[in-house]
């Protein structure tokens, strides 16, 4: 064993361990991140969910699109694009309206571009429900996904 | 444990992968307990230091949580930040530059 290549692996881990925890501490943007909605989250029902975000009585908008497979064959992972052409958005929420929990996401938005995509975890097969704020007012749009294998629970 | 992730951004999107578990807290493990809730439940995007996403995540949010959405006015030479904290306190920071 060359004793030289020990100490290099050596030292070069522990300059990892250095990066690592400058990452995890020193990185920090310059802003706080959100208080965590843990009414929204932590409800058992949609509307209580809608509620605890302000998405209550939100008005079906055609310029909202909830874009996603018909049938999801593994409800742990289903792609779920909220797509709109409406014009200064200022947040967008996702609620998987037959989970534990519905309230999957929600977002405060700057600058936003008209597209995001994330992959959602559905229980069941049920809506997901996109809320989305613009100019103040709150918009919302569905799409039924059926769920052949829940990806919630057990 | 610090979350790790990657960032990629080009033309008008920013892209985010992060390797998490993103446990419920409602599985049930091998023994019959209750594996415990580990989660990401705070994502912050920063285009040259400017807050453009400011997310927060529920136990719905697939495990290894991707994330793209679209920018207006992105551009090369962009600076991006995306920071990440879980429900555990665990953190994760990454910047890259918008090619």
């Amino acid at each position: 064993m060359n004793p030289m290549r020990r100490h290099f692996l050596k030292a070069a881990s522990s300059a990892g361990l250095i990066a690592a925890a400058i990452a995890a501490g020193l990185m920090k943007p310059g802003q706080a991140l959100a208080t965590w909605n843990n009414a929204g989250f932590t409800a058992t029902k949609t509307a209580d969910a809608l509620a605890a975000i302000g998405g209550t009585g939100a008005m079906e908008s055609k310029d909202i699109q909830v874009k996603a497979p018909d049938i999801a064959e593994n409800g742990a992972v289903v792609p779920i694009e909220v797509a709109t052409t409406l014009a200064n958005v200022e947040s967008i929420a996702l609620l998987g309206e037959k989970n534990v929990n519905p309230l999957i996401a929600h977002y405060a938005l700057t600058n936003f571009g008209g597209s995001l995509y994330m992959r959602v975890k559905l229980g069941q097969t049920a809506n997901v429900r996109a809320i989305v704020t613009s100019g103040g007012k709150t918009y919302t749009a569905t799409k039924n996904i059926k769920v052949t294998a829940g990806g919630c629970g057990g | 444990m610090a979350i790790t992730m990657r960032a990629r951004a080009s033309k008008d999107e920013i892209k985010i992968l992060m390797t998490h578990p993103s446990e419920t807290g409602l599985r049930k493990g091998a023994n019959g307990q209750p594996i415990p809730a580990h989660f990401v439940k705070n994502i912050q995007v920063t285009v040259n230091g400017k807050t453009i996403l400011d997310g927060q995540w529920g136990v719905g949010v697939s495990k290894d949580p991707y994330l793209s959405v679209k920018v207006q006015g992105l551009k090369a030479g962009d600076k991006i930040g995306v920071h990440a904290e879980d429900n555990k306190g665990e953190q994760g920071s990454i910047e890259t530059i918008a090619a």
